[in-house]
């Protein structure tokens, strides 16, 4: 059972309830600019055109940060949310260049930064709660269930109402699936959400090379091994030769690892 | 000590290469205002946080100290594998003087390049949590592994020039008797954080711009560190022999050349045939800095200094090696940070260009290891033939 987030364009009245759920949550402060997310901002509400999306961290299935993260920091729950854990991190901001979405930021001022990105409120989720910016939503633009029922719940949506909404729902496959899933009025391009991630899950555009990597340490340790030995050999049995050439004595093992050489 | 006297004392100093004072002494004065204003940026690098002190931001969090000291740090001490392997597991042992300065020159790399982490990681202190957090799925981790095991390895290496010095036989013998497992370790380690420094960029297929982005960069990456590892060795060569006197025997780096050439023969075909396949000709007349740079890289950096290098005339000429090996290593330097930043400036939608605390600590970090590598063969047996054989 994997948790995940619906959210429905044509729901959402832009109340911002769900901002203000999560800045209460999380203790963060105003922000001037809040279209932008940022250390102290972990969702948005955009308006492209009257039409509102929420940016916020995509939770996927196969997520690139916690790929990359060389120590394990960032976590892909078994229930589902994306993870962070800011006493295992280090501070090498790889997720933040990783992330297909752009998602997690960075505590610049601090002298002791943390990533800061929404981890769907794991606290609350692991208890069986409702994420804080989801529970207040009272006209259905958000909700949380297990990932494949809120899957069939969208396209259920979306073939009741073909007028209504924009045939594709956002999360299903981009970045393999995420864990957010994004139905609306228009094309989740006009909505901002980025067309360029690939469907294929990002960490295995490494793993496809890196898995090759102890095939390539397995011969070339054979190969170096080999070259040492036959050029060692090589150099010991020219020695022996000019030591048997210059004491004029031509033992019958020196001649025989010579015929070997020649042969 | 007083004014005039110190004046003297640099006169009296045995200067090889026909060097003046004033050349000299503007080299250690531009130094000592270096190392200071690199002390005062790193005060306020760790007091204040990246943020105040760096120009790095949430669209480009990684700047000058991951593509710079990080990055070609790790490649330009790629000499150290590249020439103990050409020396000890392939045969080639006419160039046994210059794996003692190429072992040195690696070990001050990966020690300046630990330093230069410091300075980059938000929480410096947590530098050890690989050790024992482990993500094996991580580039990262298998990085951080090798060259935590590589540095290890080189300390080894570099040990015998400390102890021959120190007159310590038992130990040194013991080192040498692990030579070839030494150089072993160190030919995959270096095999496998030489190629993953460039599989760190295969997950950002959709940021990094498509000139740069191929699933051949570990390809790239390990073949242009040996290309750059073999040109500072010429370099650093040429430096020592103007400012310390050592010379080295011509024929032994004009073989170095010749190995040169026959690298970057081959990197410069890679990244041509891999441009074909990939189709990203066409990007080269697209308006932007991404091209101009691009070429810059390749024909700067790779194909002008094998043309140089093949020249029996250049190979014959001290400074036209050193001109070639400048080259080589300048255009690896721009590889890199081509990849590293201005490969990612058109999707992250800003422009980034280090602050003087970025620019001050990383010179910092160079003025340190070229005073290291001055200090160590002055005092330590890195050239001549000091138990070579």
């Amino acid at each position: 059972m994997s948790y995940a987030l619906l959210y429905d364009g044509t729901e959402c009245v832009q109340c911002g309830v769900c901002l203000t759920a999560c800045k209460m949550m999380w203790d963060l402060p105003e922000e001037v600019d809040v279209d932008r997310l940022s250390e102290n901002t972990l969702t948005t509400l955009e308006v492209h055109d009257g039409h509102p999306v929420r940016k916020m961290c995509m939770h996927c299935d196969e997520p690139a940060c916690a790929s990359v993260c060389p120590v394990g920091a960032l976590e892909k729950t078994k229930e589902g949310p994306v993870n962070y854990h800011p006493d295992k991190c280090i501070g090498c901001r790889y997720c933040m260049m990783a992330c297909p979405f752009s998602i997690p930021k960075y505590e610049w001022s601090s002298a002791l930064p943390r990533v800061r990105k929404c981890v769907m409120c794991f606290d609350r989720v692991e208890k069986g709660k409702v994420p804080a910016c989801t529970l207040p939503c009272k006209v259905g633009a958000m909700k949380f269930g297990d990932r494949d029922e809120l899957l069939a719940e969208a396209k259920q949506r979306i073939r009741n109402n073909p007028d209504r909404y924009y045939d594709h729902i956002y999360g299903e496959k981009e970045a393999g699936g995420t864990g957010v899933l994004y139905i609306g009025a228009v094309a989740p391009e006009k909505l901002g959400l980025p067309m360029t991630v690939p469907t294929e899950p990002l960490p295995q555009f490494t793993w496809r090379v890196l898995e090759k990597l102890p095939g390539v340490v397995a011969v070339g340790a054979s190969f170096c091994m080999g070259m040492w030995w036959l050029i060692n050999r090589r150099d010991k049995i020219r020695e022996e030769d000019l030591e048997a050439i210059t004491t004029g004595r031509s033992t019958a093992e020196t001649g025989h690892e010579l015929e070997e050489v020649q042969s | 000590m007083s004014g005039p006297i110190h004046l003297r004392q640099g006169i009296q100093l045995p200067l090889a290469g026909g060097f003046t004072l004033p050349r000299f002494f503007f080299w250690k004065s531009l130094g000592a205002v270096i190392l200071a204003v690199g002390i005062y940026a790193t005060i306020t690098r760790f007091w204040y946080g990246l943020g105040a002190t760096t120009n790095l931001t949430d669209q480009t969090p990684w700047g000058i100290w991951v593509a710079f000291d990080v990055l070609c740090g790790v490649g330009l001490a790629a000499g150290g594998f590249t020439i103990t392997a050409a020396v000890y597991l392939f045969g080639l042992k006419h160039l046994r003087p210059i794996a003692r300065p190429a072992v040195l020159t690696a070990y001050l790399g990966y020690t300046l390049v630990s330093a230069g982490l410091i300075f980059d990681l938000g929480k410096p202190m947590n530098i050890w949590h690989p050790l024992v957090m482990w993500n094996p799925h991580s580039v990262m981790f298998e990085v951080a592994w090798c060259v935590m095991l590589y540095s290890t390895v080189l300390t080894l290496e570099f040990s015998p020039m400390l102890f021959e010095k120190l007159g310590w036989h038992k130990p040194a013998a013991v080192v040498k008797k692990l030579t070839i497992p030494l150089v072993l370790a160190g030919v995959l380690l270096s095999t496998m954080h030489q190629s993953s420094l460039g599989s760190v960029f295969l997950i950002m297929p959709t940021k990094l711009h498509p000139l740069w982005y191929s699933s051949m960069l570990p390809v790239f990456f390990f073949v242009s560190s040996i290309a750059v590892g073999l040109a500072m060795v010429i370099f650093e060569s040429y430096l020592s022999y103007r400012f310390l006197g050592h010379r080295l025997k011509k024929d032994v780096l004009m073989s170095v050349a010749r190995g040169g050439v026959v690298v970057l023969g081959v990197y410069l075909m890679l990244r041509i045939v891999d441009m074909l396949y990939r189709g990203v000709f066409p990007l080269l007349f697209e308006p932007g800095i991404e091209a101009p740079l691009f070429i810059a890289e390749l024909v700067g950096g790779a194909l002008i200094p094998m043309l140089l290098f093949a020249n029996y005339r250049v190979r014959q000429s001290r400074k036209g090696l050193f001109f070639a090996a400048t080259l080589v290593v300048l255009g690896f330097v721009l590889g890199r940070l081509n990849v590293a930043l201005t490969g990612f400036e058109a999707s992250s939608g800003e422009s980034y260009f280090p602050s003087w605390q970025e620019l001050s600590i990383t010179l910092m970090l160079v003025v340190v290891g070229f005073m290291a590598f001055g200090l160590a063969a002055k005092h330590l047996p890195v050239f001549g033939s000091h138990k070579a054989h």
